[in-house]
């Protein structure tokens, strides 16, 4: 069946080739569930300005549970409009005489930001750097892997050397001596993955062209003349896009737990935007009268590397069973 | 085999010495910038430069090197900036109380891993392999700065079990060991359950066990006396490799438990620059993590008949 529905799928735009790859997940379930929680955080990352009730640096109320009120008294603005006009006044109770303007989903974090708005613009960043780290990573990786494993000789044995050494220190010691000598910032966060994940990535890159460059193809090229570089791009490369894509989802999961690990060890994007890791990390010390302010985010991150997790098992699935 | 082992620890002591270029040229190189961690932003220029004249740093790098590299294989690596001792009297402590909490944690991921993985390689595609590879996606999924808090507010504020920090204080006291060592193994377990289910899945299709199997040997004696000999080679790799990984959780949990180790004390001293304290604990983290590798391997060839007796 898998070979008629790669045979189908010649010959088609990219585009809609594309779209029935994707389509194959659905015979995984796991595959879709990983999906659908991906899915879920990107559209999220996308419509942050839509969906967030508050801005996520605004000081609102202090330790907020989940679903308190916001309270204001008379004479204050909520949205640039009279409190008297746009909210409601409380009648009885404590709170009697103040207007409640919104209700809190999650609650609020220590010093009285909105803990959704947060998560929810803290996801748009996690989206924008892991993939970003990731894809240098593969940039990095992939060139190297071809390198040494088409190529052969002193140039396999140098790089297996340096991916060698690299992959000796425990990852998270070489991301932490890293950011501590060059600084917290995006872009060396970026740097740091690519030093750490590219061997890595050499690594399964190389063992997967041991494996194609004996295959006719390669030799007919070969025989054709075409360069080195050429071959090891165009002819072996997209052959082995199967297991580089179903790793690369799961290294996608692991680099989203890497920039959460830095930013809980206070080594991720500095404050006070909001970072999930940085959040756990904040919080942590309350988290005794409001466990909210922590649970929550905890719980974010995990579904979204588990998002990725199950997709890549799905895939791993479908692509065993062709 | 002997000529193999001499290889192997030949590579690692290559991989140590390139290991330790890196890190003194990384954190050493501008001699100006250790006197200035050492003495203090507010040190003067004078002062700095008699620190640097009486410790040798105006010698070229590579004198500096050897001067550095023989006196950290006996163990000498310095006095620390932060604690103003010597490095190995705070650095061996340390490692002796995250060598507990690793063995602790191993002590628990290796015979839960290896059921589990057995039971789900035993017969593939079955309603237990199904479950028991669900859950180690799921909890390999938790990272252990999330799974930490989310486990403390339900053991500790929630039910009121178990101590919230393990900083030991008032001795050393087991209890205050089970949260951390319940992060790590959560997060450790799925691996080693994964490569031990994919080992065992594999020997379960191979001809031997269908020919034990249709022989008519109750299935209980095929899977302990002929399966599981074969199965468990793979795994014992998996184990000692996953050393390496724990030596990068313990640094969170340390952290998050406020637990006197090593892997507080290599982010501590990361974080306030302690230069001589990052660099021994950084050579001593990958000692253990080359060491394990080799003992990985090592003991893979030595485990697998095909390899020793070929």
């Amino acid at each position: 069946m898998a070979d008629q529905t790669i045979d189908a799928l010649r010959g088609e735009p990219f585009f809609l080739r594309m779209l029935k790859g994707i389509a194959l997940l659905r015979e995984s379930g796991v595959g879709m569930i990983g999906a659908g929680l991906v899915l879920f955080w990107v559209l999220v990352a996308i419509f942050a300005p839509l969906l967030a009730p508050f801005d996520p640096l605004a000081t609102l109320q202090p330790f907020a549970k989940p679903g308190d009120p916001y309270l204001l008294t008379a004479g204050k603005l909520f949205n640039g409009q009279a409190v008297e006009d746009v909210c409601t006044l409380i009648q009885e109770g404590a709170n009697q005489g103040k207007y409640e303007c919104a209700t809190f989903l999650l609650g609020t974090d220590q010093v009285g930001r909105d803990v959704l708005s947060r998560l929810i613009y803290g996801t748009q960043r996690v989206l924008l750097f892991a993939p970003l780290a990731t894809f240098c990573a593969y940039a990095v990786g992939i060139p190297m892997g071809l390198a040494a494993g088409y190529l052969r000789g002193r140039t396999d044995g140098i790089l297996s050397f340096v991916s060698n050494v690299i992959l000796s220190f425990p990852v998270l010691v070489l991301y932490v001596i890293i950011i501590a000598t060059i600084g917290a910032s995006g872009t060396n966060i970026v740097i740091a993955v690519t030093f750490a994940s590219a061997p890595g990535i050499m690594r399964i890159v190389r063992g997967l062209v041991l494996d194609l460059r004996n295959r006719e193809y390669v030799f007919a090229a070969q025989t054709r003349g075409e360069s080195a570089w050429r071959i090891m791009f165009v002819e072996i490369l997209p052959n082995a896009r199967g297991p580089l894509i179903v790793d690369s989802c799961l290294r996608l999961g692991y680099t989203i737990i890497t920039i959460g690990v830095l930013g809980f060890l206070g080594l991720g994007l500095p404050p006070p935007a909001p970072d999930w890791g940085g959040m756990i990390n904040e919080t942590r010390q309350m988290a005794m009268v409001a466990p909210h302010m922590t649970v929550v985010p905890c719980i974010a991150i995990s579904s979204l590397v588990l998002g990725f997790n199950l997709l890549a098992d799905g895939l791993r699935e479908i692509s065993l069973r062709d | 085999m002997l000529i193999f082992i001499m290889r192997r620890i030949g590579a690692m002591v290559l991989t140590m010495v390139v290991v330790s270029i890196l890190l003194f040229v990384l954190l050493e190189l501008q001699p100006g910038n250790v006197a200035t961690k050492v003495l203090g932003p507010y040190s003067s220029e004078e002062q700095r430069e008699i620190w640097l004249e009486k410790n040798g740093y105006n010698d070229p790098l590579y004198e500096r090197y050897f001067h550095w590299l023989g006196r950290a294989v006996v163990g000498d690596f310095g006095e620390s900036i932060k604690y103003k001792t010597e490095v190995s009297e705070i650095l061996w402590p340390r490692l002796g109380n995250t060598a507990i909490l690793g063995a602790a944690t191993m002590a628990v991921v290796i015979p839960l891993a290896l059921v589990l993985g057995v039971l789900a390689g035993m017969r593939e595609g079955s309603a237990t392999d199904r479950s028991i590879s669900v859950l180690s996606i799921v909890t390999t999924s938790v990272p252990e700065f999330a799974s930490a808090p989310i486990l403390q507010a339900f053991f500790v504020f929630y039910l009121a079990l178990l101590p919230g920090t393990s900083s030991m204080i008032g001795g050393f006291n087991p209890v205050e060991l089970i949260l951390p060592v319940m992060v790590l193994v959560l997060y450790d377990f799925g691996y080693v359950t994964r490569m031990t289910r994919a080992s065992m899945a594999e020997v379960m299709t191979t001809h031997y066990i269908r020919t034990a199997v249709l022989k008519g040997l109750p299935y209980k004696t095929v899977i302990v006396k002929h399966a599981l000999r074969n199965a468990l080679i793979a795994p014992f790799t998996v184990v000692m490799l996953q050393i390496n990984w724990l030596l990068s959780g313990v640094i969170v949990v340390e952290f998050f438990f406020a637990y006197k180790g090593f892997g507080f004390l290599i982010l501590d001293a990361s974080l306030t620059g302690d230069i001589f304290m990052i660099e021994a604990c950084a050579m001593v983290a990958v000692f253990v993590a080359v060491a394990t590798q080799a003992i990985a391997d090592i003991g893979y060839t030595y485990l697998n008949p095909r390899i020793r007796f070929s």
